[in-house]
């Protein structure tokens, strides 16, 4: 599997007058392959918006590369983007500042078309992909709900026929009801159509419904990445046994979720060597130094328990 | 019981009615759960019960809170118990906390008021007000301004102020929504030690099935300003009864991985003021007879302590 999207050892950083430079990613890798969909989830603050943006070239890494289909992607200026990333389409959270307010939902999705198409038939194709009337192409964007809305902006991301999505917490806005239908819509696409997607959420168990694989973010780091299954089954990385931990549950015998003891640490005074350290329930003496990256199979962990399955294992759901 | 309403009924200015007979108790020591989507007039109800709501609703029924009819309260019957008697936590603790005024004199202003202590009591309840929200540090904390903490400490500090004049019941708006996980447990540990330390009830408004089965008791859902589910928490929940709840079940993420689809309920909430004739439910219901569409059925029991308002509910077997 070739990946379409390779983050290689990319760092983030804002620098600001008072705090200096904070490195909001510290060092990240990540691949997302054609029809894969790459669940990235962690804790506000952790940095994976930052990884979104700039994995989509909304913002400059610092260090590291960026790639899509093989090619560097270009941070967006105020030039054109290159023909060959409009492959690359980005969803928001918030659907009422994704879509122009002022303009025609079909104006605005037939912007993202290459030029030469039916427009008109194609907007149409587009509208009844996400399951909204034709008529929907004539209205403006006051005149939807959030969750018609957040379909629209989906739909203005498939029009010029993506490879790739980064879905930045796409269904968090919205309502239960509104969240499934919009999940559903993405999940089919993948499948139908091979797209790859990178699918950004807090929500830890809608990420693991839909998600092939899962990256855990921890202040600026990946902690684990693990096909979800094995993940959530067997958490090797002892904060994404406390995230999972962390989850309430429906149960007939209830029990109140676990708690993580402390605070996130600011990034602009992150820990030495392993950054959940502070927080750890398993820290030792070597954690002071940088952990290292552990490969096995399909996972990859960034810790220094030699077998962090043993002290962490809990009887999988 | 600590609170009985009996049929509130809301209207909102301009004549939207957006409660419809409700009817909910909560206990003494009790942490009851409202549960519902966006709409579903489960925070016109909160703050239907402190009198919050804009200038020209108008509420209707009954609504009795420790001997005392909240409808017919004064002004100043409702400053006797705003803060002393109820009082509540919001979903957004920075809008609820003044940015301008520091943590020890926004949680030390209660006590002076209604508990009539002196600053120097105030200060040392303050401090171990704080200290219950396992806030680190209380001394400095007073000193501190909000925009100083996470959001999670922020909250926290907003239920030590909502705490501050030993309110008997505390009504909780989606305190956790914004919150992450991590710290949302932290929240959901500290209102059930409180619970158990102090007596404290809670009424807990959420869309978080999740969160509902790990604190609450008892249940109520609602759909559309109408109760049509309630119950013991974990039957509600596990056995749904009415199938808005099982529908709701079914919409969340719940299984194993690689299922990849979610079941979203069909078609679209109902829009204040534009309910349809019968049960509220009815267009979007698989279950639906003609029946359901000339007159909302009432809550009916289904089982020990449990009621739906269903004709299909005693018969239904639904798992989440």
């Amino acid at each position: 599997m070739t990946a379409l999207l390779a983050i290689a050892d990319v760092s983030v950083e804002y620098r600001s007058r008072e705090r200096g430079a904070v490195r909001a990613v510290a060092g990240v890798s990540l691949d997302v392959a054609a029809g894969e969909i790459v669940g990235l989830v962690g804790e506000s603050g952790c940095g994976k918006s930052s990884l979104a943006r700039a994995a989509a070239g909304l913002t400059a890494p610092a260090d590291g590369t960026i790639s899509y289909a093989g090619r560097p992607v270009t941070p967006v200026g105020w030039r054109r983007r290159p023909a060959a990333e409009v492959g690359l389409q980005m969803v928001f959270q918030n659907p009422y500042a994704s879509l122009n307010p002022r303009r025609r939902i079909g104006a605005q999705l037939a912007d993202g078309l290459p030029a030469g198409v039916d427009r008109r038939g194609r907007v149409a194709e587009l509208l009844d992909l996400v399951g909204m009337p034709t008529g929907a192409a004539d209205r403006y964007p006051h005149e939807f709900s959030g969750g018609q809305r957040q379909r629209l902006a989906i739909a203005r991301a498939l029009a010029p026929a993506p490879r790739l999505i980064i879905a930045d917490e796409p269904v968090t806005a919205l309502d239960a009801s509104s969240a499934a239908q919009i999940v559903n819509l993405l999940v089919d696409l993948v499948r139908d159509t091979g797209t790859g997607l990178l699918f950004i959420s807090h929500d830890l168990a809608l990420v693991r419904q839909i998600a092939d694989r899962t990256a855990v973010m921890y202040l600026g780091r990946i902690a684990e990445v693990a096909p979800t299954a094995e993940l959530w089954g067997s958490p090797r990385h002892p904060y994404t046994r406390a995230l999972i931990d962390a989850v309430p549950r429906i149960s007939a015998e209830p029990v109140l979720p676990a708690v993580l003891a402390g605070e996130v640490p600011d990034p602009a005074n992150a820990p030495t060597g392993c950054r959940f350290r502070p927080r750890c329930p398993y820290a030792m003496d070597d954690c002071v130094a940088d952990p290292p990256v552990r490969v096995a199979g399909a996972r990859t962990v960034a810790c220094w328990l030699p077998d962090p399955t043993d002290p962490l294992r809990k009887d999988a759901e | 019981m600590l609170l009985t309403t009996e049929g509130l009924r809301v209207t909102l200015p301009g004549g939207v009615p957006v409660v419809h007979d409700v009817s909910l108790t909560v206990g003494e020591g009790e942490i009851v759960g409202v549960a519902g989507e966006s709409g579903s007039g489960k925070s016109v109800t909160a703050q239907a019960l402190l009198n919050l709501l804009p200038a020209g609703s108008t509420v209707d029924g009954t609504a009795r809170f420790a001997g005392t009819d909240l409808l017919g309260l004064d002004r100043q019957g409702w400053q006797r118990i705003r803060g002393a008697g109820i009082a509540m936590v919001f979903q957004d603790p920075t809008a609820a906390l003044h940015p301008m005024l520091s943590v020890g004199t926004q949680l030390t202003e209660h006590m002076r008021r209604h508990l009539r202590m002196s600053r120097r009591a105030a200060r040392a309840r303050a401090i171990d007000l704080l200290d219950q929200v396992r806030i680190p540090d209380p001394e400095r904390t007073l000193r501190s301004y909000p925009h100083q903490f996470s959001g999670g400490m922020r909250q926290r500090v907003a239920i030590a102020i909502a705490l501050a004049a030993e309110p008997k019941l505390l009504i909780a708006d989606e305190p956790t929504t914004a919150l992450d996980v991590t710290v949302q447990a932290g929240i959901l540990a500290l209102l059930s030690r409180l619970r158990d330390e102090t007596g404290l009830s809670v009424l807990f408004v959420t869309h978080d099935l999740g969160v509902l089965s790990a604190l609450t008791a008892r249940t109520y859902v609602f759909y559309a300003g109408r109760v049509l589910e309630t119950g013991p928490t974990p039957a509600v929940l596990t056995a749904p009864r009415h199938p808005y709840t099982a529908a709701l079940l079914g919409a969340r993420p719940h299984g194993a991985t690689g299922v990849g689809v979610l079941r979203p309920i069909p078609g679209s909430p109902v829009v204040p003021g534009a309910a349809p004739p019968g049960c509220p439910f009815e267009p979007r219901c698989a279950y639906a007879t003609d029946e359901c569409g000339v007159a909302p059925p009432p809550l009916a029991e289904t089982g020990p302590d449990r009621h739906a308002a269903c004709p299909v509910a005693p018969e239904l077997e639904v798992t989440g």
